[in-house]
């Protein structure tokens, strides 16, 4: 999780991830965030997250972006 | 001839009263709801804002709804012209424009309960006004067709955004000129990426216009979750998309075309706003082989586009850029040398490019000098006044007459689809306490903008908190590089040139 929390917190200085639970909902996050976090996520945690993972409830907070990455992780 | 683009609406909405003219998430708009909003905004504003004012500023904060389009075209009634403003820009940058453009009236697009904008009219609120035929007639009996008719900020050098302003007649010329090129009709369904206060989204809203089309206003967030963003585009039989270059480019960089279906619809896919990567051009061309593409070429000031390339059928050849190609008939375009006197002929030598006719925009709104500097006489013609608009852009001509973009010949860069002037950047850099000096570069390569900054202090998380309140997202820089000192060339100038050495071996 601090992996992850470190990964969001360089694509975006501003946002407190720890916190935030309306990433996508609320706009936060912008497509060519996401473009920047799925790839470094990809690299550092060896998962390969694809387009139908791309879905609002698995970006809208780190929380739910780890349990997609466990997940994976697990298959 | 056409002399106000409102008689193009005003002729669909005759032709096909009932067929949708607008869509949005939420709600839609026929093209006599369309017309019938926008006369009574515009009867609105005359009756109770605007008044005698004409040919004023009018600005309409946008939200990406049917009714901030009503709006646009309400101020156009009205007799003056609009100029979206985003208010989720830094609330400093939105006051910039506010002090350049001094509005005289602020209407309220958004639907959203408990923002409220002070002085601004929020447009349902002018629904309730019956159009006054007689007041509006009045008004368009006075009109020209140079009256302006919109307003765009871009990036300014020295800090302060500049406001274009094209005119009615550039923008009836300019859809007459595509349909002419591409052979549109009234079955057009537009898929609207761009932002309302781009002028990339005219290109919808007026083409669409002309042809009794329907423009479908695509939510934002779908472009981070391009599953969903081409289930929306199927949903809304989508055959059309005017896109931006990065747009295009996050649906080739998320494979996003794997699991989804393949919008066997799609007949026109059109893109401009910086150079296309062949390789992500070629994935869109893979997966929908049927569509046309076309890149577009044009700086704002020259109206939306003043060139264009029909991409031969068939994968494109990744080692070689993709031409600019032709300009749009009625528009002339000439390559100039590094001293704007003589112009450029021959194949592979270049010059910038600059762009004559009716496309070229007014000029920058309340700038006379930015104005003057970018549109001057042409020096090749002293007999009669004939005005060119020099883009800044350097390009060249192929061997068969195409027209190619080289590079920029300043500081502007086209980055995720914005036109930035670093030199922006570097004023709101410069203007924290901490930072001694700081200036930008891009990274074409990666398509990052890198900051280097001489300070004793090294805080990234300061300088993005600080920038946030001054400029738009898509300026911040993505990468930050602390000097104890910033390498000087020997005129004791900060040596960008070998920092951008430095850059480029990372």
């Amino acid at each position: 999780m601090e992996e992850l929390l470190r990964i969001m917190s360089e694509v975006r200085p501003d946002i407190d991830f720890e916190t935030e639970d309306k990433l996508i909902d609320n706009e936060m996050l912008d497509s060519l965030d996401i473009v920047a976090i799925v790839t470094d996520v990809n690299d550092e945690f060896d998962v390969e997250i694809n387009v139908n993972d791309l879905l609002p409830e698995n970006f809208n907070s780190a929380k739910a972006l780890y349990e997609l990455i466990q997940k994976l992780q697990y298959e | 001839m056409i002399r106000n683009v409102l008689e193009m609406l005003e002729h669909s909405a005759a032709r096909v009263p009932d067929k949708t003219a607008l869509k949005d998430e939420h709600e839609s708009l026929t093209y006599r709801e369309y017309m019938d909003a926008a006369q009574r905004i515009g009867t609105y504003l005359l009756k109770n804002v605007t008044k005698d004012s004409y040919n004023k500023p009018v600005a309409v904060v946008i939200d990406r709804n049917v009714w901030s389009v009503a709006a646009f075209m309400g101020v156009v009634y009205s007799g003056n012209f609009y100029v979206p403003i985003d208010n989720t820009m830094p609330a400093e940058r939105v006051k910039l424009i506010y002090d350049t453009l001094e509005p005289v009236a602020v209407i309220d697009g958004r639907l959203k309960d408990g923002d409220v904008i002070e002085g601004a009219i929020p447009v349902k609120d002018m629904l309730g006004e019956p159009a006054d035929e007689e007041m509006l007639k009045k008004v368009r009996m006075n009109s020209i067709d140079t009256d302006p008719l919109y307003g765009v900020f871009t990036s300014g050098s020295t800090g302060v955004p500049k406001g274009i302003v094209p005119c009615h007649r550039s923008i009836v010329d300019w859809v007459e000129a595509m349909a002419d090129a591409f052979g549109f009709d009234e079955n057009m369904v537009h898929g609207s990426q761009a932002p309302f206060d781009f002028d990339a989204f005219v290109k919808d809203i007026y083409n669409a216009m002309r042809n009794g089309a329907t423009v479908v206003i695509i939510p934002r967030k779908l472009f981070s979750m391009p599953k969903l963003l081409f289930e929306f585009l199927v949903e809304h039989n989508v055959n059309m998309l005017v896109w931006a270059v990065s747009a295009m480019r996050i649906v080739a960089d998320f494979k996003a075309f794997g699991a989804i279906d393949k919008l066997p619809d799609l007949r026109y896919v059109m893109f401009s706003g910086e150079v296309m990567p062949i390789k992500a051009l070629n994935y869109w061309i893979e997966n929908i082989p049927q569509a046309m593409y076309v890149n577009l070429y044009g700086p704002t000031e020259t109206t939306c586009n003043c060139t264009y390339y029909i991409v031969p059928e068939g994968k494109q050849d990744e080692l070689k850029p993709l031409p600019i190609g032709k300009p749009f008939r009625n528009c002339r375009v000439v390559i100039l040398d590094d001293k704007r006197e003589k112009v450029i002929t021959e194949p592979g030598v270049k010059g910038e490019l600059c762009v004559s006719g009716t496309c070229l925009a007014l000029g920058y709104w309340n700038n006379p000098e930015k104005t003057k500097e970018a549109f001057f006489r042409d020096p090749t013609i002293t007999a009669y006044n004939s005005i060119l608009y020099g883009t800044g852009d350097v390009a060249y001509y192929a061997e068969n007459g195409d027209l190619m973009f080289a590079s920029r010949r300043d500081f502007q860069i086209k980055h995720m689809g914005h036109r930035i002037e670093l030199g922006e950047i570097e004023v709101a850099l410069n203007a924290i306490p901490f930072i001694d000096i700081a200036v930008c570069l891009y990274d074409e390569a990666r398509g990052k903008i890198v900051c280097c900054y001489q300070s004793e202090t090294e805080d990234t998380k300061a300088i993005v908190k600080f920038l946030s309140d001054k400029l738009p997202k898509f300026m911040w820089p993505n990468i930050y590089k602390r000097y104890e000192k910033l390498p000087a060339n020997k005129n004791g100038k900060i040596d960008r040139a070998a920092l951008k050495e430095e850059i480029k071996k990372r």
